[in-house]
């Protein structure tokens, strides 16, 4: 593996307070420069960067995989497919295959078989409990040992005060996140959608937002107890920030991830029974919607990650009640971020790449979300003004559930380059320097 | 003028002239039901189907019968004797249906949305008679026919809805179009059985119903389905009955030319009295009866039919 010379881009790297016209050099997969007019020798494979935006390689921390068990959803191939596609050059995918990903077994097979199909780095997440179940904690050192960044029963909620208490204290030792879903299913049993107006008046089962609340509140109250580190997935409603923003006050390890549909859709979107509207938690009111935004700027949410959820066509075609909750969000987490984010005015390129790629490597300590010399030469290139409309037909991933097709959004991944290596678009390379040129 | 869509899926999305040109027509239809021959030959070479997800007998009659009175061919597809029971996809089911070219789906389902799945995926013009806690919107024309009827108007008049409003479709469809026609509507039920947000729909809310009754023009009354009781939802049928059923008492306290309305079936005792459902303000019966003008009409104007080239 040689160099590769990304010239004249807006370098955007918030951990070294980078946002500047620079060059970045990567050497054997690392970068080894970023700095201003560096020079391509013969042989350096040279990509133009002018107008873009290159940042260190995104990171989504919530991903399903599917495989083992469903690969007739998606694949660790697929998946990290459009993964590359979307921007992102980490991701860590969920335990909940079949089997369960609760043994070291699983954990080597993911990452075996990332390390031979996938085109990014792909960090599996290890269940709080054996088979998801809520009752006994699986050998959560072993999972770590092996590589597991995380444990969570993804979209099983630890109802168990005890069992919970005691995932935060034991993943104390081993400096991983407990990830809890979190939802008192008493009192969302068979909701389909947020409870509120929209519920009336489709007569869907709602699940309200202090079923999420009150989860969160249990979480955190615990964490303060054991001094454990919680990460709240997909945080969806207003209470539930405000819930981080005082536990943080009282300095209680929490952090919190959002979707990009929390952002970008309401509970409204729901109207005309579209399947690909319904996942869990629930798309909130506009109220919630607000209120996320303002935690995107105001910090409280630390990143953002798609909850990335496959499915076959045939299972989200049917009556939106027995639906399975989820959609996909690889290949639009990061125009959404662009669109409805940056374009939008909310926030600036800095803060943006930190959601997308400095805190949630942050997060799970992965070695990502930098281009300090040393680290991996995973970069992510986009345009935040060339226009992309949102196509599932062209989609890398297996699966085609988005509730986005069709929307016209300002943003373009333009290359995603992992340890030194063009994954997208695939087959694709910079210009080769014949001599050497200098600025 | 004629219906916008080929479909009738709500209430919500008519317009009040909509609404006004289905009741008009129901009027002229009114009068076949009463002729020796109850038959008109205007759905004549046309094909029914009615696709019933959950059991019903008034509402299956009585759309099998404005069919009939229509010269359509229709037939009745009951979810117990089909494929479903053996895991066919509802896609599937409607696909299958499809295939045998019929004109209209006329169907029943418990669960919210899926006629509007199935407008999607079929040719058919689809009837929705009752989706899961969504909407009923035949029942409401037909309730709005037997008001008007009885009334001369909706507009303006103090309407009264009690029960669970939470699980009703018959509610929400009736909120629709009381909503669009302008009256002065309250629903009543324990607060247990109330959906959040209700009074968006142009209503307001009420937990007592002797207050809630105080001069109203037309009282509805709403089955109580017994399976609630122990999940919550209220203790005991006997306090139900006490809290909220309608007793001759109450009826007393509404305007004198009251009208009581239910859409069946009831349960006398658990949400009325067994003497005001029998009594001579109760309009429950002339419902039933009109429920068959308003379903010809219905399928008539979606067939294609106006007000001016009534065939009937």
């Amino acid at each position: 593996m040689g160099r590769m010379l990304l010239k004249g881009g807006r370098v955007v790297d918030p951990v070294n307070g980078i946002d500047d016209l620079r060059d970045v050099l990567i050497v054997e997969g690392r970068i080894a420069r970023v700095d201003r007019g560096l020079a391509a020798e013969p042989g350096d494979e040279v990509i133009e960067c002018d107008g873009m935006v290159v940042a260190p390689g995104f990171v989504d921390m919530h991903v399903h995989l599917r495989e083992p068990g469903r690969e007739d959803k998606e694949t660790i191939q697929t998946g990290g497919q459009a993964a590359a596609a979307g921007g992102f050059t980490s991701l860590a995918c969920m335990p909940n295959t079949q089997p369960v990903n609760d043994d070291q077994s699983v954990t080597e097979f993911i990452t075996a078989q990332a390390r031979r199909k996938s085109p990014v780095r792909v960090y599996p997440i290890g269940a709080i409990t054996k088979g998801l179940k809520g009752e006994e904690l699986s050998e959560i050192g072993e999972l770590v040992r092996l590589g597991c960044v995380g444990i969570s029963d993804d979209g099983l909620p630890v109802a168990s005060g005890f069992i919970m208490r005691k995932a935060l204290e034991y993943a104390r030792m081993f400096d991983v996140p407990v990830i809890n879903h979190a939802q008192d299913l008493s009192l969302s049993d068979g909701g389909v959608m947020n409870e509120g107006f929209y519920s009336t008046v489709l007569g869907l089962r709602g699940m309200s937002a202090v079923a999420e609340e009150t989860m969160i509140f249990r979480d955190i109250l615990l964490t303060g107890l054991t001094h454990g580190r919680l990460h709240v997935p997909h945080i969806s409603t207003a209470r539930s920030l405000d819930l981080v923003r005082e536990a943080r006050a009282r300095g209680i390890d929490v952090t919190c991830e959002v979707t990009p549909h929390h952002f970008s859709l309401t509970d409204e979107s729901v109207c005309g029974y579209d399947t690909n509207t319904k996942m869990n938690p629930p798309l909130r009111s506009e109220e919630d919607r607000a209120a996320i935004v303002a935690a995107i700027k105001d910090g409280t949410i630390d990143a953002v990650a798609s909850d990335h959820a496959p499915h076959c066509q045939e299972e989200k075609e049917v009556e939106y009640d027995v639906a399975p909750f989820g959609v996909v969000g690889l290949e639009t987490s990061v125009l959404l971020g662009l669109d409805r984010l940056v374009g939008a005015g909310h926030i600036n390129m800095k803060r943006f790449v930190e959601l997308y790629a400095t805190q949630p490597a942050r997060i799970l300590k992965l070695p990502a979300g930098t281009l300090s010399p040393g680290a991996a030469g995973d970069i992510t290139i986009l345009s935040a003004t060339r226009e992309t409309t949102v196509d599932p037909s062209t989609f890398r991933s297996k699966s085609r559930n988005t509730p986005f097709a069709g929307w016209k959004l300002k943003g373009a991944v333009v290359r995603t380059i992992v340890g030194g290596r063009v994954v997208f678009p695939e087959a694709v390379e910079g210009t080769r320097a014949t001599s050497r040129t200098s600025h | 003028m004629q219906l916008r869509s080929p479909h009738l899926l709500g209430i919500e999305s008519l317009t009040p002239e909509e609404i006004a040109l289905i009741l008009d027509t129901a009027e002229s239809f009114a009068e076949i039901s009463q002729r020796e021959i109850k038959k008109v030959p205007t759905l004549r070479g046309q094909t029914v189907i009615n696709l019933f997800f959950e059991p019903s007998t008034r509402t299956r009659t009585s759309f099998e019968l404005a069919e009939k009175r229509l010269s359509a061919d229709s037939l009745n597809f009951s979810a117990g004797t089909s494929s479903v029971v053996k895991g066919e996809t509802l896609l599937d089911t409607a696909r299958n249906l499809e295939a045998m070219n019929p004109d209209f789906i006329v169907m029943r389902h418990g669960m919210p949305g899926a006629p509007h799945f199935l407008s999607r995926v079929c040719r058919s013009s689809i009837v929705n008679a009752g989706d899961g806690s969504h909407e009923h919107p035949t029942q409401a024309l037909l309730d709005a026919y037997t008001i008007r009827n009885k009334k001369g108007k909706i507009g303006g008049l103090k309407i009264v809805i009690v029960g669970d409003i939470l699980h009703s479709r018959v509610v929400r469809s009736n909120l629709f179009l009381w909503q669009k026609l302008g009256a002065d509507v309250t629903v009543v039920g324990p607060t247990t059985l109330m959906p959040p947000c209700i009074e968006r729909l142009g209503c307001r809310v009420s937990h007592r119903i002797d207050e809630a009754v105080e001069g109203a023009d037309v009282i509805m009354m709403l089955r109580i389905q017994m399976e609630r009781q122990g999940k919550g939802y209220f203790p005991s049928v006997r306090e139900y009955f006490s809290l909220f059923g309608l007793t001759e008492e109450r009826v007393r306290r509404a305007s004198p030319d009251v009208i009581i309305m239910h859409p069946g079936p009831i349960n006398r005792g658990v949400e009325i009295a067994s003497s005001v459902a029998d009594g001579p303000y109760s309009v429950i019966l002339d419902q039933v009866t009109n429920g068959i003008a308003v379903r010809m009409a219905v399928l008539y104007l979606l067939a294609g039919g106006g007000e001016r080239e009534m065939a009937a």
